[in-house]
């Protein structure tokens, strides 16, 4: 996008209280010359119909989260999370824009364009397999018990691109602990929705559907991974992955499954859907690695969205605390 | 009334800038922020698929004579490959400047180890000799027969490209398969037809 809002009363960043506000503009601002020069023109115009506070709710209104989860507000009071980096984030539009989703089409401009249709309520969660309680959930009731956070997170994919996103959710530790698993559950398994109309992308053969990610329990109980239902300080749109996606910030970015429709818990390691399809590219921990390349590509660097040039990929993503999760493991065999 | 040589003038510089629009296009659309989240990627897919293109424009010129009588083509096939090696030296040169930093043993290191990239690279190496000897003073120098020989190299590099393309996509080989189909049907037919020239040569000698 081109647009920068221009505020023509001049009134000072600070005068302007709305966070969401600051984000808008942050999302319409972009870093190049040329394109800021264009942009003055188009904002100059845009500016005369419009004041920067309208402009933006009518941006903001196509897709504000009307609180159909959370006692009717958007998400711009919650806890800052503990594990936020201070990297710039990545616009908006970028994150909007640029998506893996198979289910939509294999193009990153394809969810964007084809997710609409997705209708995100109602929308069913099932919780089964070693768990003491399995449901049928509403998602709504679903969410109830869950206290919401921001966490700002690199993603990277496992295409050597990368993105920091202001997710909001809450930990999936909290979620394992409310439905309480048995003994018996070792890893944790989600799968998308399996809706051929609404995901078009499912009636191509190209992966077997529905997606199924899943996690060693150990991992999903890491204080990091998280169930993402919104992204800068909205809902999440339907190409990041609404209503309900899991994020885990040291893998790599396929393992956090999105439209979460299934959670079950197993013994054994489920089959998870790139590992499934392509075992020698894509394993089943799929952990960041700069010293593992992808048989194809190399995984040593990375470009972040909204860079030129590319900078050095950082083991765990950067989040060497979960490193001790995979203790005296080989990662070149396991990666 | 055109003279001959005013319409092929006309003809040529009309060529030279429709194929240099999806160039100038780009240029505009990455200095303005118009490829999308990934810029860099985009320029690199959108100079390769040129490159590839007009590739296959060069390799329909025959065809078209064969099946349907334009030898006009002809005269403008150097050109086509031209800039079809141009498009692949932007290309490759997007990749040497914002992905590898102009660092050319790491380059060198990448080439080496990545299939789909030395394909890739072999074909614009292949493409060099035949940039090269492009000009009609070559052909001169050269003989028709042994720059047909050399020219023939194309054959090559369409087989390359097309592994590259294949290669290099993660998981949906729509796009490219297709690419591979045309080039299939390019290559085919010249096998085909030199099968029937073969075949009828053999025919009188025949008692």
């Amino acid at each position: 996008m081109l647009i920068k809002v221009i505020d023509p009363s001049a009134a000072k960043e600070s005068e302007v209280t709305d966070e969401r506000l600051y984000r808008v503009r942050e999302i319409f601002t972009r870093r190049d010359v040329i394109g800021q020069g264009l942009a003055l023109g188009i904002s100059a115009v845009a500016a005369t119909v419009l004041s920067p506070a309208a402009f933006a709710e009518k941006v903001l209104a196509g897709k504000t989260f009307v609180g159909q989860v959370h006692d009717g507000k958007i998400f711009d009071k919650v806890a800052k999370g503990k594990n936020d980096t201070n990297e710039k984030l990545t616009p908006f539009n970028d994150v909007t824009t640029y998506n893996n989703y198979y289910e939509f089409g294999t193009d990153k401009g394809d969810p964007a364009q084809n997710s609409s249709q997705l209708k995100t309520r109602p929308w069913k969660i099932a919780v089964e397999g070693a768990v003491k309680k399995p449901a049928l959930y509403d998602i709504d009731d679903f969410m109830k018990p869950y206290k919401l956070e921001e966490r700002i997170y690199r993603l990277r994919c496992v295409e050597a691109w990368s993105m920091v996103i202001p997710w909001i959710g809450f930990p999936l530790a909290d979620l394992i602990k409310t439905v309480k698993p048995t003994s018996k559950a070792k890893y944790i398994e989600f799968v998308t929705l399996l809706d051929r109309q609404q995901m078009p992308g499912q009636n191509s053969s190209i992966l077997n559907w529905p997606y199924t990610e899943a996690l060693r329990m150990d991992e999903a109980m890491h204080p990091l991974a998280f169930i993402a239902v919104g992204l800068y300080g909205d809902a999440l749109p339907n190409q990041n992955g609404a209503p309900m996606r899991l994020v885990i910030p040291w893998k790599y970015g396929f393992k956090s499954i999105k439209a979460i429709s299934k959670i079950r818990f197993s013994e054994t390691k489920p089959k998870t859907t790139w590992n499934d399809i392509l075992p020698d590219e894509y394993g089943f921990y799929a952990n960041v690695n700069p010293e593992v390349d992808h048989p194809r590509w190399t995984q040593a660097k990375e470009r972040r969205i909204g860079e030129l040039f590319k900078r050095k990929t950082l083991m765990f993503n950067g989040y060497s605390q979960v490193a001790g999760l995979y203790a005296g493991m080989n990662l070149r065999k396991d990666f | 009334m055109l003279s001959v040589k005013a319409r092929l003038d006309l003809e040529k510089s009309a060529l030279f800038i429709l194929m240099t629009i999806p160039l100038l296009i780009t240029t505009f659309l990455f200095f303005t922020n118009g490829l999308g989240a990934n810029p860099v990627e985009a320029a690199t897919h959108r100079t390769g698929i040129w490159a590839l293109r007009l590739l296959i424009l060069s390799l329909a010129v025959t065809p078209a004579r064969i099946f349907f009588g334009w030898r006009r083509p002809i005269i403008f096939r150097r050109m086509i490959g031209l800039f079809s090696f141009a498009y692949a030296l932007v290309h490759f040169s997007i990749y040497l400047l914002f992905d590898q930093e102009l660092d050319f043993s790491q380059t060198a290191a990448d080439v080496a180890k990545r299939p789909y990239i030395t394909v890739g690279f072999s074909a614009l190496m292949l493409m060099v000799p035949l940039a090269v000897t492009s000009n009609s003073w070559m052909l001169k120098k050269m003989g028709a027969k042994l720059w047909r020989k050399l020219h023939q190299l194309t054959y090559v590099i369409a087989i390359l490209v097309t592994i590259h393309f294949l290669w290099l996509v993660k998981l949906d080989k729509r796009e490219p398969a297709i690419y591979a189909g045309i080039i299939a049907l390019l290559l085919g037919v010249r096998i085909f037809e030199k099968l029937k020239t073969a075949k009828s040569i053999k025919v009188p000698s025949s008692p």
